[in-house]
């Protein structure tokens, strides 16, 4: 089985990169091999122009955050942290210190004589940065670290690493399969699928300018309609749109639509046209809402301010207007990606 | 209203019914565990009790005296080596035999997990083996061998070969136990990732996190070399309790053998309190 297939990954030094896929695309495997805790059966490894691929796991000079929490549990919290020191033969004042300083990054000074049974599940996470950075590695690697955090702490901690990483500057890359996280805090998002990537590019491109209809269906929700490319242009439901890629062959598509191109009004008149609908379902997502609308046929997503979404209780009539901006298409035979990965 | 009344009223009545038929299986229940508690608490503490009466027993009848106890220092039977050079050679066999046991258990046992996973199952199959071998069959196989050894003049301190393996099925469910416990995989990676190398992540961060299945290991092997009688009597070497036995058969005061079989007895007593004190106090702190 083929775990990583060509896969070409260059980080910028001082940037966070997010690697983002599905479960098993290979994007822990990645980590793991630049971490040296996986052996590549080919293929090299090179930082800052030094091939590291046959150098074992603890000369690489890499931090690790994991996703499972690995504080040392018979150490404390200033223990932990000065681990990779008391390794490199810092001295014990040097260490302490440097030790306390990392904790202070973390905000977590005060806690730096508990065990790490004593300290929350964020807090653990956030003594393990301080413990990976604390040894000043050349990049750090975070392997899915807030994924055993609840929403609240996650958002926080997303926010805090972000934060730590432009203040130390440190070459980073995150896996995550939380597109939310990976947008909001990465300067280039790379996007993998069974073992390969897909596109790397900042989130901004990732998510207007997707490279392929597998980042377009994992990045964000996507609408799937049906719809014909002739000559150039694409015609969905009645609705001419312009294409992202021009050189599209003829033939019967589908269009990858996002909810927020999809406006929604009140549809009183009695006669139904192909982007006439009833309203199923209104999701509240706070400052937004996502309407589901039924048109006989298929099913329309629909991102619409709240204040518009009450407006639109279900079961009203609505007319769809989709916003003519350029438009990723896959072949008709193209399975979507399942929405247990949409979800953001 | 009378029928809302009825309903409410119905569902209390059967309510309370339950709760009383809890309470009276409740008492029932504990009845039955104060009576077994304090039969198997007597069928335990008799036989000890009788022990120690008779460590105290005077010259006559129903009388008491120490002399039984202030004799075990002293006590010289008609062989050598004395009594006291029997507690020696067994105390100094449950400790090479505890050292020699972890020193070989606990650092295959971590390296196994972490680096050659397919050999768990060969481990433990070979460690629990001595469980399903007799002693005989043990002394039997390792009678050619012995025979060496004694030919060189070894001590007894040379039976600890055969304790290592007589405790190898017990010292590895311990710490196979809190293997289980801790996440190996993750502690070593994070440790690797640090700068540790094998050894260090052994001796410094799986090891120091397995301490409770390393006393409980040292326990067993503790008790399992302190109750060996059997192979050191068939190889004719003179521990604890070949002497024990030996007294008993030859000597006109058999106090001293009771006071020393209820000494023992305590002293493994003290220890596993003292393990098991170790034990929660590192649980209380991490």
């Amino acid at each position: 089985m083929v775990a990583l297939d060509r896969l070409d990954l260059t980080l910028e030094p001082g940037q966070l990169v997010a690697l983002l896929g599905p479960s098993g695309c290979g994007k822990t495997t990645t980590l793991r091999l630049l971490a040296g805790l996986e052996d590549a059966d080919d293929g090299r490894v090179i930082v800052a122009g030094r091939d590291i691929t046959h150098v074992p796991a603890n000369k690489r000079d890499m931090g690790m955050v994991f996703q499972a929490y690995s504080l040392f549990p018979h150490m404390t919290v200033r223990q932990n942290v000065a681990f990779g020191l008391r390794l490199r033969r810092v001295g014990a004042a040097e260490r302490d210190q440097r030790a306390i300083d990392m904790l202070e990054l973390v905000g977590l000074a005060e806690q730096a004589s508990r065990y790490p049974h004593q300290l929350s599940g964020g807090q653990q996470q956030r003594v393990a940065l301080a413990r990976a950075l604390a040894i000043e590695p050349q990049v750090l690697l975070l392997d899915e670290p807030l994924s055993a955090l609840d929403a609240k702490v996650r958002a926080q901690l997303r926010d805090e690493i972000r934060r730590i990483q432009l203040e130390v500057g440190i070459t980073t890359l995150f896996v995550t399969h939380d597109q939310e996280e990976a947008l909001a805090i990465a300067d280039r998002v790379g996007v993998m699928r069974a073992g390969h990537l897909e596109q790397l590019a900042s989130p901004t491109e990732v998510y207007s300018r997707p490279a392929t209809s597998f980042v377009a269906e994992f990045v964000g929700l996507t609408n799937r309609l049906v719809g014909e490319v002739r000559a150039g242009q694409l015609t969905v439901r009645g609705r001419v749109l312009p294409l992202v890629e021009r050189e599209t062959p003829d033939g019967q598509v589908v269009a990858l639509v996002r909810p927020e191109a999809v406006t929604l009004a009140s549809h009183d008149a009695p006669e139904s046209g192909p982007l006439v609908g009833t309203v199923i379902a209104v999701t509240f997502l706070g400052a937004t809402s996502r309407v589901t609308v039924d048109l006989g046929d298929t099913t329309v997503l629909a991102q619409l301010t709240t204040a518009d979404a009450t407006a639109l209780p279900a079961g009203s009539r609505v007319a769809l207007t989709i916003r003519p901006d350029p438009v990723l298409v896959s072949a008709s035979s193209d399975p979507a990606v399942p929405m247990a990965e949409d979800e953001a | 209203m009378a029928a809302v009344t009825a309903l409410s009223e119905t569902p209390a009545t059967s309510a309370g019914r339950p709760r009383g038929m809890q309470a009276r299986r409740r008492r029932r229940l504990n009845a039955f565990r104060y009576v077994v508690f304090t039969v198997l608490g007597l069928f335990f503490i008799l036989p000890l009790l009788a022990l120690l009466r008779f460590s105290l027993e005077g010259d006559k009848l129903g009388t008491w005296s120490a002399t039984a106890w202030r004799q075990i220092a002293s006590y010289q039977n008609t062989g050598i080596p004395p009594l006291l050079s029997a507690i020696e050679i067994t105390l100094e066999l449950a400790i090479i035999t505890c050292v020699v046991t972890l020193a070989l258990l606990v650092p295959t046992m971590i390296w196994v997990r972490l680096r050659v996973r397919w050999l768990d199952r060969t481990i433990e199959f070979l460690c629990l083996l001595p469980l399903t071998i007799p002693a005989i069959v043990l002394v039997v196989g390792l009678g050619p061998i012995y025979n060496k050894i004694q030919h060189f003049s070894l001590s007894s301190l040379m039976l600890f070969w055969i304790y290592v393996i007589l405790a190898l099925p017990y010292a590895y469910r311990a710490l196979a136990a809190a293997l289980n416990a801790i996440d190996v995989t993750t502690l070593s990676e994070a440790a690797r990732s640090l700068g540790a190398s094998w050894f260090t992540v052994i001796v410094r961060v799986i090891a120091p996190n397995m301490r409770q299945g390393i006393l409980n290991a040292v326990l067993l092997t503790w008790a399992t070399v302190l109750g060996e009688f059997t192979i050191a009597y068939l190889l004719l070497y003179t521990n604890l309790q070949v002497e024990l036995y030996s007294i008993s058969r030859n000597t006109p005061n058999a106090g001293v053998l009771f006071s020393t079989s209820f000494a023992a007895l305590l002293f493994a007593f003290v220890l596993l309190l003292i393990l098991s004190y170790a034990g929660r106090a590192r649980r209380g702190r991490g």
